[in-house]
Protein backbone atom coordinates (compact mmCIF):
# COMPACT_ATOMS: atom_id res chain seq x y z
CA UNK A 1 0.00 0.00 0.00
CA UNK A 2 2.62 2.34 0.87
CA UNK A 3 4.39 1.62 -2.05
CA UNK A 4 1.82 2.24 -4.61
CA UNK A 5 1.53 5.72 -2.80
CA UNK A 6 4.56 5.94 -3.25
CA UNK A 7 4.95 5.27 -6.82
CA UNK A 8 1.97 7.44 -7.28
CA UNK A 9 2.82 10.74 -5.47
CA UNK A 10 6.77 10.02 -7.88
CA UNK A 11 4.45 10.03 -10.71
CA UNK A 12 2.49 13.25 -9.95
CA UNK A 13 6.11 15.04 -9.07
CA UNK A 14 7.12 13.75 -12.53
CA UNK A 15 4.09 15.19 -13.99
CA UNK A 16 4.13 12.51 -16.39
CA UNK A 17 0.81 14.64 -18.80
CA UNK A 18 3.44 17.28 -19.21
CA UNK A 19 4.56 15.95 -22.22
CA UNK A 20 0.96 15.89 -23.63
CA UNK A 21 0.23 19.01 -22.77
CA UNK A 22 2.74 20.35 -24.75
CA UNK A 23 2.33 18.47 -27.99
CA UNK A 24 -1.13 19.00 -27.66
CA UNK A 25 -0.74 22.97 -27.12
CA UNK A 26 1.66 22.84 -29.96
CA UNK A 27 -0.94 20.86 -32.19
CA UNK A 28 -3.29 23.57 -31.36
CA UNK A 29 -1.11 26.40 -31.96
CA UNK A 30 -0.43 25.60 -35.43
CA UNK A 31 -4.07 24.95 -36.18
CA UNK A 32 -4.89 28.13 -35.28
CA UNK A 33 -2.14 30.00 -36.72
CA UNK A 34 -2.57 27.70 -39.72
CA UNK A 35 -6.21 29.11 -39.85
CA UNK A 36 -5.61 32.70 -39.00
CA UNK A 37 -3.36 32.48 -41.91
CA UNK A 38 -5.91 31.35 -44.30
CA UNK A 39 -8.70 33.84 -42.84
CA UNK A 40 -6.03 36.62 -43.93
CA UNK A 41 -5.14 34.89 -47.40
CA UNK A 42 -9.49 34.71 -48.08
CA UNK A 43 -9.54 38.78 -46.99
CA UNK A 44 -6.86 39.67 -49.19
CA UNK A 45 -8.42 37.77 -52.00
CA UNK A 46 -11.45 39.44 -51.25
CA UNK A 47 -9.80 42.78 -50.78
CA UNK A 48 -8.62 42.40 -54.87
CA UNK A 49 -12.42 43.58 -55.46
CA UNK A 50 -11.57 47.19 -53.68
CA UNK A 51 -9.64 48.73 -56.82
CA UNK A 52 -10.48 52.18 -55.80
CA UNK A 53 -8.69 51.77 -52.69
CA UNK A 54 -5.69 49.62 -54.30
CA UNK A 55 -5.68 50.88 -57.54
CA UNK A 56 -3.86 54.20 -56.90
CA UNK A 57 -1.41 53.00 -54.22
CA UNK A 58 0.06 50.03 -55.98
CA UNK A 59 2.02 52.27 -58.56
CA UNK A 60 3.74 54.05 -55.44
CA UNK A 61 4.73 50.76 -53.80
CA UNK A 62 6.04 48.84 -57.11
CA UNK A 63 8.45 51.64 -57.00
CA UNK A 64 9.19 51.19 -52.60
CA UNK A 65 9.56 47.55 -53.09
CA UNK A 66 10.90 46.83 -56.96
CA UNK A 67 12.87 50.20 -58.16
CA UNK A 68 14.16 50.97 -55.03
CA UNK A 69 15.33 47.05 -54.15
CA UNK A 70 17.12 47.20 -57.87
CA UNK A 71 20.78 48.13 -56.29
CA UNK A 72 20.78 45.33 -53.82
CA UNK A 73 19.65 42.79 -56.96
CA UNK A 74 22.21 43.69 -59.54
CA UNK A 75 25.27 44.06 -57.32
CA UNK A 76 24.34 40.38 -55.84
CA UNK A 77 24.06 39.00 -59.43
CA UNK A 78 27.28 41.20 -60.81
CA UNK A 79 29.20 39.50 -58.50
CA UNK A 80 27.44 35.98 -58.52
CA UNK A 81 27.96 35.95 -62.77
CA UNK A 82 31.34 36.16 -61.90
CA UNK A 83 32.21 33.73 -59.45
CA UNK A 84 30.10 31.36 -61.45
CA UNK A 85 32.45 31.65 -64.33
CA UNK A 86 35.56 31.35 -62.63
CA UNK A 87 34.23 28.57 -60.85
CA UNK A 88 32.95 26.70 -64.03
CA UNK A 89 36.84 27.50 -65.48
CA UNK A 90 38.30 26.04 -62.30
CA UNK A 91 36.51 22.90 -62.71
CA UNK A 92 35.93 22.51 -66.54
CA UNK A 93 39.62 22.60 -66.66
CA UNK A 94 41.65 19.79 -68.68
CA UNK A 95 38.30 17.98 -68.96
CA UNK A 96 35.73 19.83 -70.40
CA UNK A 97 35.87 22.25 -72.98
CA UNK A 98 36.38 26.09 -71.88
CA UNK A 99 33.00 27.21 -73.87
CA UNK A 100 31.05 24.95 -71.70
CA UNK A 101 31.72 27.89 -69.35
CA UNK A 102 28.66 30.06 -71.25
CA UNK A 103 26.38 27.00 -71.06
CA UNK A 104 26.88 26.90 -67.03
CA UNK A 105 26.77 30.77 -66.10
CA UNK A 106 23.90 31.02 -68.40
CA UNK A 107 21.88 27.97 -66.97
CA UNK A 108 22.55 28.54 -63.59
CA UNK A 109 21.39 32.01 -63.61
CA UNK A 110 18.79 31.48 -65.43
CA UNK A 111 17.67 28.63 -63.32
CA UNK A 112 18.78 29.10 -60.16
CA UNK A 113 21.57 31.90 -58.69
CA UNK A 114 19.47 34.60 -60.20
CA UNK A 115 15.50 34.17 -58.78
CA UNK A 116 16.96 32.21 -55.42
CA UNK A 117 19.42 34.57 -54.46
CA UNK A 118 17.52 37.67 -55.56
CA UNK A 119 14.44 36.31 -53.53
CA UNK A 120 16.52 35.62 -50.69
CA UNK A 121 18.01 39.10 -50.83
CA UNK A 122 14.90 40.15 -51.56
CA UNK A 123 13.28 38.52 -48.41
CA UNK A 124 15.33 40.80 -46.21
CA UNK A 125 15.03 44.34 -47.98
CA UNK A 126 11.13 43.79 -48.73
CA UNK A 127 10.35 41.11 -46.00
CA UNK A 128 11.36 42.90 -43.30
CA UNK A 129 10.69 46.14 -44.74
CA UNK A 130 7.26 45.59 -45.33
CA UNK A 131 6.87 43.57 -41.78
CA UNK A 132 8.22 46.29 -39.70
CA UNK A 133 5.99 48.50 -41.45
CA UNK A 134 2.53 47.44 -40.93
CA UNK A 135 3.95 46.16 -37.25
CA UNK A 136 4.70 49.64 -36.25
CA UNK A 137 1.58 50.52 -37.58
CA UNK A 138 -0.23 47.70 -35.94
CA UNK A 139 0.83 48.75 -32.30
CA UNK A 140 0.56 52.58 -32.88
CA UNK A 141 -2.84 51.97 -33.25
CA UNK A 142 -2.47 53.41 -37.06
CA UNK A 143 -4.39 49.98 -38.82
CA UNK A 144 -6.89 50.92 -36.38
CA UNK A 145 -7.11 54.69 -37.62
CA UNK A 146 -7.68 53.45 -41.01
CA UNK A 147 -10.51 50.95 -39.49
CA UNK A 148 -12.03 53.52 -37.80
CA UNK A 149 -12.18 55.98 -41.14
CA UNK A 150 -14.31 52.95 -43.12
CA UNK A 151 -10.68 51.81 -45.58
CA UNK A 152 -10.71 47.98 -45.46
CA UNK A 153 -6.62 47.99 -43.75
CA UNK A 154 -5.96 44.58 -46.56
CA UNK A 155 -7.18 46.56 -49.13
CA UNK A 156 -5.04 49.79 -48.49
CA UNK A 157 -1.99 48.46 -46.83
CA UNK A 158 -1.60 44.14 -48.07
CA UNK A 159 -2.79 44.16 -51.53
CA UNK A 160 -0.76 47.07 -53.24
CA UNK A 161 2.24 45.67 -51.41
CA UNK A 162 1.63 41.93 -53.03
CA UNK A 163 0.76 42.93 -56.04
CA UNK A 164 3.87 45.35 -56.56
CA UNK A 165 5.94 42.31 -55.09
CA UNK A 166 4.26 39.81 -57.07
CA UNK A 167 4.77 42.22 -60.43
CA UNK A 168 8.24 43.30 -59.59
CA UNK A 169 10.03 40.43 -58.28
CA UNK A 170 9.73 38.17 -61.86
CA UNK A 171 11.34 41.96 -63.39
CA UNK A 172 14.30 42.42 -60.74
CA UNK A 173 15.08 38.72 -61.09
CA UNK A 174 15.17 39.23 -64.96
CA UNK A 175 17.32 42.22 -64.68
CA UNK A 176 19.64 39.94 -62.36
CA UNK A 177 20.01 37.15 -64.70
CA UNK A 178 20.85 39.58 -67.51
CA UNK A 179 23.20 41.21 -65.45
CA UNK A 180 25.04 38.31 -63.93
CA UNK A 181 25.40 36.49 -67.58
CA UNK A 182 26.78 39.55 -68.74
CA UNK A 183 29.43 39.90 -65.91
CA UNK A 184 30.20 36.20 -66.33
CA UNK A 185 30.91 37.06 -69.97
CA UNK A 186 32.89 39.91 -69.49
CA UNK A 187 35.13 37.49 -66.62
CA UNK A 188 35.12 34.91 -69.30
CA UNK A 189 36.62 37.22 -72.23
CA UNK A 190 39.52 39.00 -69.67
CA UNK A 191 40.44 36.73 -67.19
CA UNK A 192 39.81 32.88 -68.91
CA UNK A 193 41.30 34.03 -72.13
CA UNK A 194 37.92 33.07 -74.05
CA UNK A 195 36.64 34.94 -77.21
CA UNK A 196 32.80 36.13 -76.78
CA UNK A 197 32.07 33.69 -79.50
CA UNK A 198 32.88 30.82 -77.44
CA UNK A 199 30.90 32.44 -74.48
CA UNK A 200 27.82 32.61 -76.71
CA UNK A 201 28.33 28.99 -78.39
CA UNK A 202 28.07 27.32 -74.75
CA UNK A 203 25.44 29.81 -73.44
CA UNK A 204 23.47 28.62 -76.73
CA UNK A 205 24.48 24.95 -76.43
CA UNK A 206 21.84 23.97 -73.79
CA UNK A 207 18.95 27.10 -73.85
CA UNK A 208 16.00 26.09 -73.73
CA UNK A 209 13.38 29.15 -74.10
CA UNK A 210 10.92 27.17 -71.42
CA UNK A 211 13.73 28.02 -68.86
CA UNK A 212 12.54 31.82 -68.92
CA UNK A 213 9.05 30.66 -68.17
CA UNK A 214 10.21 28.27 -65.57
CA UNK A 215 12.52 31.44 -64.35
CA UNK A 216 9.34 33.88 -64.40
CA UNK A 217 7.08 31.17 -62.79
CA UNK A 218 9.54 30.76 -59.95
CA UNK A 219 10.62 34.15 -59.19
CA UNK A 220 6.63 35.30 -59.25
CA UNK A 221 5.72 32.49 -56.65
CA UNK A 222 8.92 33.92 -54.35
CA UNK A 223 7.30 37.76 -54.84
CA UNK A 224 4.34 36.53 -54.11
CA UNK A 225 5.40 34.65 -50.78
CA UNK A 226 7.85 37.46 -49.43
CA UNK A 227 4.94 39.88 -49.93
CA UNK A 228 2.21 37.80 -48.03
CA UNK A 229 4.29 36.78 -45.48
CA UNK A 230 5.68 40.03 -45.05
CA UNK A 231 1.66 41.55 -44.17
CA UNK A 232 0.54 38.87 -42.99
CA UNK A 233 3.17 38.87 -39.95
CA UNK A 234 3.28 43.11 -39.87
CA UNK A 235 -0.88 42.35 -39.63
CA UNK A 236 -0.71 40.62 -36.45
CA UNK A 237 1.97 41.75 -35.08
CA UNK A 238 1.11 42.29 -31.25
CA UNK A 239 3.29 44.23 -28.43
CA UNK A 240 5.09 46.88 -28.55
CA UNK A 241 8.91 47.41 -30.35
CA UNK A 242 9.44 44.08 -29.20
CA UNK A 243 6.65 42.51 -31.32
CA UNK A 244 7.74 44.59 -34.24
CA UNK A 245 11.05 42.94 -33.48
CA UNK A 246 9.89 39.16 -33.61
CA UNK A 247 7.33 39.87 -36.88
CA UNK A 248 10.21 41.20 -39.13
CA UNK A 249 12.37 38.48 -37.61
CA UNK A 250 9.87 35.83 -38.46
CA UNK A 251 8.95 37.39 -41.90
CA UNK A 252 12.10 36.99 -42.94
CA UNK A 253 13.06 33.78 -42.03
CA UNK A 254 9.47 32.20 -43.16
CA UNK A 255 10.20 33.92 -46.48
CA UNK A 256 13.60 32.46 -46.78
CA UNK A 257 12.55 28.83 -45.62
CA UNK A 258 9.66 29.30 -48.17
CA UNK A 259 11.93 30.33 -51.51
CA UNK A 260 13.94 27.56 -51.07
CA UNK A 261 10.93 25.16 -50.27
CA UNK A 262 9.21 26.69 -53.40
CA UNK A 263 12.26 26.37 -55.25
CA UNK A 264 12.59 22.30 -54.72
CA UNK A 265 8.88 22.26 -55.42
CA UNK A 266 9.34 23.58 -59.14
CA UNK A 267 11.91 21.79 -59.99
CA UNK A 268 10.22 18.59 -58.89
CA UNK A 269 6.37 19.87 -60.67
CA UNK A 270 8.55 21.84 -63.66
CA UNK A 271 11.73 19.82 -64.79
CA UNK A 272 11.03 16.15 -64.19
CA UNK B 1 -29.70 57.78 -32.84
CA UNK B 2 -28.02 56.93 -29.83
CA UNK B 3 -25.17 53.97 -28.25
CA UNK B 4 -26.84 51.21 -26.33
CA UNK B 5 -24.55 47.96 -24.95
CA UNK B 6 -25.79 44.88 -23.33
CA UNK B 7 -24.81 42.46 -21.34
CA UNK B 8 -21.13 42.82 -23.25
CA UNK B 9 -18.54 40.17 -22.05
CA UNK B 10 -15.22 40.15 -23.50
CA UNK B 11 -11.82 38.17 -22.39
CA UNK B 12 -8.50 37.21 -23.59
CA UNK B 13 -7.95 33.52 -22.82
CA UNK B 14 -8.56 33.30 -18.88
CA UNK B 15 -8.62 36.77 -18.55
CA UNK B 16 -12.15 38.37 -18.37
CA UNK B 17 -12.45 42.05 -19.11
CA UNK B 18 -15.88 42.97 -19.48
CA UNK B 19 -18.54 41.16 -17.63
CA UNK B 20 -21.90 42.20 -18.56
CA UNK B 21 -21.94 45.86 -19.10
CA UNK B 22 -24.91 47.53 -19.49
CA UNK B 23 -23.75 50.79 -21.17
CA UNK B 24 -26.48 53.90 -22.64
CA UNK B 25 -25.34 57.12 -24.61
CA UNK B 26 -28.69 58.80 -25.05
CA UNK B 27 -28.80 61.53 -28.65
CA UNK B 28 -26.86 64.63 -28.04
CA UNK B 29 -25.41 63.24 -24.90
CA UNK B 30 -21.93 63.55 -23.79
CA UNK B 31 -21.14 60.57 -21.34
CA UNK B 32 -17.54 60.12 -19.56
CA UNK B 33 -16.32 56.95 -19.21
CA UNK B 34 -13.80 56.71 -15.99
CA UNK B 35 -12.11 53.58 -14.44
CA UNK B 36 -8.80 52.33 -13.25
CA UNK B 37 -6.10 51.25 -16.12
CA UNK B 38 -7.10 47.79 -17.45
CA UNK B 39 -10.68 48.14 -16.56
CA UNK B 40 -11.80 48.07 -20.40
CA UNK B 41 -12.57 50.94 -21.37
CA UNK B 42 -10.32 51.59 -24.48
CA UNK B 43 -12.09 48.48 -25.21
CA UNK B 44 -15.65 49.39 -24.99
CA UNK B 45 -15.19 51.94 -27.44
CA UNK B 46 -13.59 49.39 -29.74
CA UNK B 47 -16.16 47.72 -29.33
CA UNK B 48 -18.82 50.33 -30.40
CA UNK B 49 -16.56 50.88 -33.54
CA UNK B 50 -16.85 47.61 -34.17
CA UNK B 51 -12.66 46.76 -33.96
CA UNK B 52 -13.77 43.93 -31.48
CA UNK B 53 -16.50 41.66 -31.33
CA UNK B 54 -17.54 40.53 -28.28
CA UNK B 55 -17.83 36.87 -26.46
CA UNK B 56 -21.39 37.54 -25.29
CA UNK B 57 -23.92 40.83 -25.71
CA UNK B 58 -25.29 43.36 -28.01
CA UNK B 59 -24.11 46.85 -29.34
CA UNK B 60 -26.21 49.20 -31.15
CA UNK B 61 -25.28 52.22 -32.69
CA UNK B 62 -28.02 54.18 -34.42
CA UNK B 63 -30.16 51.36 -33.84
CA UNK B 64 -28.02 48.60 -35.96
CA UNK B 65 -26.25 45.48 -34.20
CA UNK B 66 -22.59 46.70 -35.11
CA UNK B 67 -20.99 42.94 -34.45
CA UNK B 68 -23.38 41.37 -36.77
CA UNK B 69 -23.28 44.21 -39.41
CA UNK B 70 -22.09 43.08 -43.22
CA UNK B 71 -18.74 44.84 -44.07
CA UNK B 72 -20.40 47.44 -46.20
CA UNK B 73 -22.91 48.42 -43.42
CA UNK B 74 -20.30 48.89 -40.48
CA UNK B 75 -18.12 50.92 -42.83
CA UNK B 76 -21.29 53.27 -43.53
CA UNK B 77 -22.08 53.34 -40.02
CA UNK B 78 -17.89 54.07 -39.14
CA UNK B 79 -17.89 57.33 -41.41
CA UNK B 80 -20.78 58.62 -39.17
CA UNK B 81 -18.41 57.63 -36.04
CA UNK B 82 -15.18 59.98 -35.62
CA UNK B 83 -12.85 57.92 -33.15
CA UNK B 84 -9.84 59.93 -31.01
CA UNK B 85 -7.18 57.50 -30.54
CA UNK B 86 -5.17 57.61 -27.11
CA UNK B 87 -1.85 58.25 -28.82
CA UNK B 88 -3.37 60.32 -31.73
CA UNK B 89 -2.60 57.06 -33.98
CA UNK B 90 -1.96 59.60 -36.61
CA UNK B 91 -0.30 58.10 -40.22
CA UNK B 92 3.47 59.06 -39.99
CA UNK B 93 4.07 58.67 -43.89
CA UNK B 94 1.52 61.57 -44.29
CA UNK B 95 1.28 65.00 -43.39
CA UNK B 96 -1.44 66.44 -41.23
CA UNK B 97 -3.56 68.07 -44.16
CA UNK B 98 -3.23 64.65 -45.58
CA UNK B 99 -4.04 62.68 -42.37
CA UNK B 100 -7.12 64.71 -42.12
CA UNK B 101 -8.61 64.40 -46.05
CA UNK B 102 -8.22 60.48 -45.58
CA UNK B 103 -11.94 60.31 -43.92
CA UNK B 104 -13.46 63.17 -46.14
CA UNK B 105 -12.59 61.53 -49.02
CA UNK B 106 -13.56 58.53 -48.12
CA UNK B 107 -16.56 59.92 -47.13
CA UNK B 108 -17.04 61.60 -50.30
CA UNK B 109 -19.26 64.26 -52.25
CA UNK B 110 -16.50 67.32 -51.47
CA UNK B 111 -14.13 68.76 -54.05
CA UNK B 112 -10.49 68.93 -53.47
CA UNK B 113 -10.72 73.19 -52.72
CA UNK B 114 -13.50 71.75 -50.16
CA UNK B 115 -11.41 69.25 -48.71
CA UNK B 116 -8.52 71.49 -48.13
CA UNK B 117 -10.72 74.16 -46.11
CA UNK B 118 -12.27 71.60 -44.31
CA UNK B 119 -8.53 70.82 -43.27
CA UNK B 120 -7.40 74.01 -42.16
CA UNK B 121 -11.15 75.14 -40.73
CA UNK B 122 -10.54 71.27 -38.59
CA UNK B 123 -6.80 72.57 -37.65
CA UNK B 124 -7.76 76.25 -36.85
CA UNK B 125 -10.76 74.71 -33.94
CA UNK B 126 -7.83 73.14 -32.17
CA UNK B 127 -5.07 75.70 -32.49
CA UNK B 128 -2.94 73.93 -34.98
CA UNK B 129 -3.93 76.13 -38.20
CA UNK B 130 -0.98 76.26 -40.66
CA UNK B 131 0.24 73.01 -39.30
CA UNK B 132 -1.13 71.25 -42.67
CA UNK B 133 2.00 70.46 -44.37
CA UNK B 134 3.88 68.97 -41.44
CA UNK B 135 4.62 65.44 -40.84
CA UNK B 136 3.23 63.81 -37.48
CA UNK B 137 6.63 62.92 -36.03
CA UNK B 138 7.49 67.03 -37.11
CA UNK B 139 5.12 67.69 -33.74
CA UNK B 140 4.71 67.46 -30.01
CA UNK B 141 2.92 64.67 -28.20
CA UNK B 142 0.36 67.22 -27.67
CA UNK B 143 0.01 68.63 -30.90
CA UNK B 144 -0.40 65.07 -32.29
CA UNK B 145 -3.37 64.27 -29.98
CA UNK B 146 -4.84 67.84 -31.08
CA UNK B 147 -4.46 66.47 -34.78
CA UNK B 148 -5.77 63.56 -34.04
CA UNK B 149 -8.72 64.83 -32.63
CA UNK B 150 -8.76 67.42 -35.93
CA UNK B 151 -8.90 64.42 -38.14
CA UNK B 152 -11.64 62.54 -35.71
CA UNK B 153 -14.53 65.75 -36.43
CA UNK B 154 -13.56 66.58 -39.48
CA UNK B 155 -16.08 65.08 -41.44
CA UNK B 156 -18.97 65.94 -39.00
CA UNK B 157 -19.47 62.79 -37.53
CA UNK B 158 -22.76 62.04 -35.56
CA UNK B 159 -20.95 60.01 -33.27
CA UNK B 160 -17.45 61.57 -31.35
CA UNK B 161 -15.32 58.24 -29.43
CA UNK B 162 -12.97 59.90 -27.78
CA UNK B 163 -9.87 57.82 -25.94
CA UNK B 164 -8.56 59.93 -23.14
CA UNK B 165 -8.28 63.21 -25.26
CA UNK B 166 -6.78 64.87 -22.60
CA UNK B 167 -3.87 62.49 -20.60
CA UNK B 168 -0.57 63.78 -21.25
CA UNK B 169 -1.71 67.36 -22.11
CA UNK B 170 -0.91 70.59 -19.66
CA UNK B 171 -3.43 72.28 -18.51
CA UNK B 172 -4.33 74.84 -21.09
CA UNK B 173 -4.47 72.44 -23.64
CA UNK B 174 -6.53 70.38 -21.71
CA UNK B 175 -9.15 73.41 -21.39
CA UNK B 176 -8.94 73.76 -24.87
CA UNK B 177 -9.76 70.10 -25.94
CA UNK B 178 -12.54 70.28 -23.09
CA UNK B 179 -14.11 73.35 -24.77
CA UNK B 180 -13.71 71.43 -28.19
CA UNK B 181 -15.85 68.39 -27.09
CA UNK B 182 -18.50 71.23 -25.48
CA UNK B 183 -18.34 73.05 -28.60
CA UNK B 184 -18.99 69.85 -30.66
CA UNK B 185 -22.11 69.20 -28.83
CA UNK B 186 -23.51 72.57 -28.93
CA UNK B 187 -22.80 73.13 -32.40
CA UNK B 188 -22.96 69.96 -34.06
CA UNK B 189 -25.16 68.04 -31.58
CA UNK B 190 -22.46 65.31 -31.66
CA UNK B 191 -23.01 62.15 -29.27
CA UNK B 192 -20.02 61.61 -27.40
CA UNK B 193 -18.43 59.15 -24.95
CA UNK B 194 -15.11 60.03 -23.62
CA UNK B 195 -12.74 57.66 -21.70
CA UNK B 196 -11.04 59.87 -19.49
CA UNK B 197 -9.05 59.64 -16.22
CA UNK B 198 -9.00 63.28 -16.12
CA UNK B 199 -11.86 63.67 -13.10
CA UNK B 200 -11.52 67.62 -14.06
CA UNK B 201 -12.29 67.28 -17.31
CA UNK B 202 -14.81 64.78 -16.88
CA UNK B 203 -16.91 67.47 -14.26
CA UNK B 204 -16.63 69.77 -17.01
CA UNK B 205 -17.73 68.21 -20.38
CA UNK B 206 -19.80 65.16 -19.17
CA UNK B 207 -23.65 65.28 -19.05
CA UNK B 208 -22.89 61.94 -17.17
CA UNK B 209 -20.44 59.92 -15.95
CA UNK B 210 -20.02 56.50 -15.44
CA UNK B 211 -17.56 54.21 -13.45
CA UNK B 212 -16.33 51.04 -15.06
CA UNK B 213 -15.43 48.52 -12.82
CA UNK B 214 -14.83 44.81 -12.70
CA UNK B 215 -16.04 44.83 -16.25
CA UNK B 216 -19.29 46.76 -15.14
CA UNK B 217 -20.87 50.37 -14.57
CA UNK B 218 -20.81 50.35 -10.51
CA UNK B 219 -22.27 53.72 -11.01
CA UNK B 220 -23.49 56.45 -13.29
CA UNK B 221 -24.70 59.68 -12.63
CA UNK B 222 -24.70 63.23 -13.15
CA UNK B 223 -21.43 64.88 -12.50
CA UNK B 224 -22.71 66.45 -9.41
CA UNK B 225 -24.09 62.87 -8.65
CA UNK B 226 -20.80 61.46 -8.99
CA UNK B 227 -19.10 63.70 -7.15
CA UNK B 228 -21.54 63.06 -4.42
CA UNK B 229 -21.74 59.67 -4.69
CA UNK B 230 -21.07 57.69 -1.51
CA UNK B 231 -19.79 54.36 -3.46
CA UNK B 232 -16.55 53.69 -2.08
CA UNK B 233 -14.96 52.18 -5.00
CA UNK B 234 -15.86 55.97 -6.92
CA UNK B 235 -14.51 57.48 -3.77
CA UNK B 236 -11.25 55.48 -3.93
CA UNK B 237 -11.08 56.97 -7.30
CA UNK B 238 -11.79 60.07 -7.51
CA UNK B 239 -9.46 60.48 -4.15
CA UNK B 240 -6.56 58.72 -5.80
CA UNK B 241 -6.91 56.28 -3.04
CA UNK B 242 -4.55 53.91 -2.96
CA UNK B 243 -5.31 50.34 -1.77
CA UNK B 244 -8.07 49.91 -3.64
CA UNK B 245 -7.59 46.13 -5.80
CA UNK B 246 -8.06 46.87 -9.41
CA UNK B 247 -6.90 44.68 -11.36
CA UNK B 248 -9.99 43.97 -13.74
CA UNK B 249 -8.48 40.35 -13.40
CA UNK B 250 -9.17 39.43 -9.86
CA UNK B 251 -13.02 40.39 -9.25
CA UNK B 252 -13.65 41.81 -5.71
CA UNK B 253 -16.65 40.37 -3.90
CA UNK B 254 -19.64 42.52 -5.27
CA UNK B 255 -22.72 40.93 -3.75
CA UNK B 256 -24.91 38.75 -5.14
CA UNK B 257 -25.80 40.93 -7.89
CA UNK B 258 -22.97 43.15 -8.34
CA UNK B 259 -23.92 45.92 -6.98
CA UNK B 260 -22.30 49.16 -6.56
CA UNK B 261 -21.21 49.86 -2.77
CA UNK B 262 -20.09 47.09 -1.88
CA UNK B 263 -16.20 46.80 -2.88
CA UNK B 264 -13.93 45.05 -0.29
CA UNK B 265 -11.21 48.04 0.81
CA UNK B 266 -7.83 45.94 1.37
Amino acid sequence: MLARRGVRSYLDRMNLSLPFAIVGGAILGLLSSFGQFSRFVGDLIRALTDVRTWGPLTVGQMRRLGVDSLPIALFLSCFTGIVLALQASYTFTGAIPLYFVGALVTKTMILELGPVLTGLALSGRVGANIAAELGTMRVSEQIDALETMAYNPIAYLVVPRVLAGTIMVPLLVIFSNVLGIASGWITSMNVLDMTSAQFVRGSRLFYDSFDIVYCIIKSTSFGLTITVLGCYQGFNTRGGAEGVGIATTRAVVLASMMILVLDAFWALVLLQ
Amino acid sequence: MSIQLRGLHKGFGSKKILRGLDLDVDEGETMSLVGFSGAGKSLTLKHIVGLMKPDAGTVHVDGLEVPTLPREKLFKLRLDMGYVFQFAALFDSMTIGENIAMGLRKKGGMTQAQIRERVEESLALVDLAGFSSRFPQEMSGGQQKRAGLARAIAYRPKYLLYDEPTSGLDPVTTTVIDRLVLRMKKELGVTSLVITHDMKSAYAISDRIGMLYEGRLVEVGTPQEFQESRNPIVRAFVEGEPGLKHDAEEPLPMGGDGAAGKGRKR
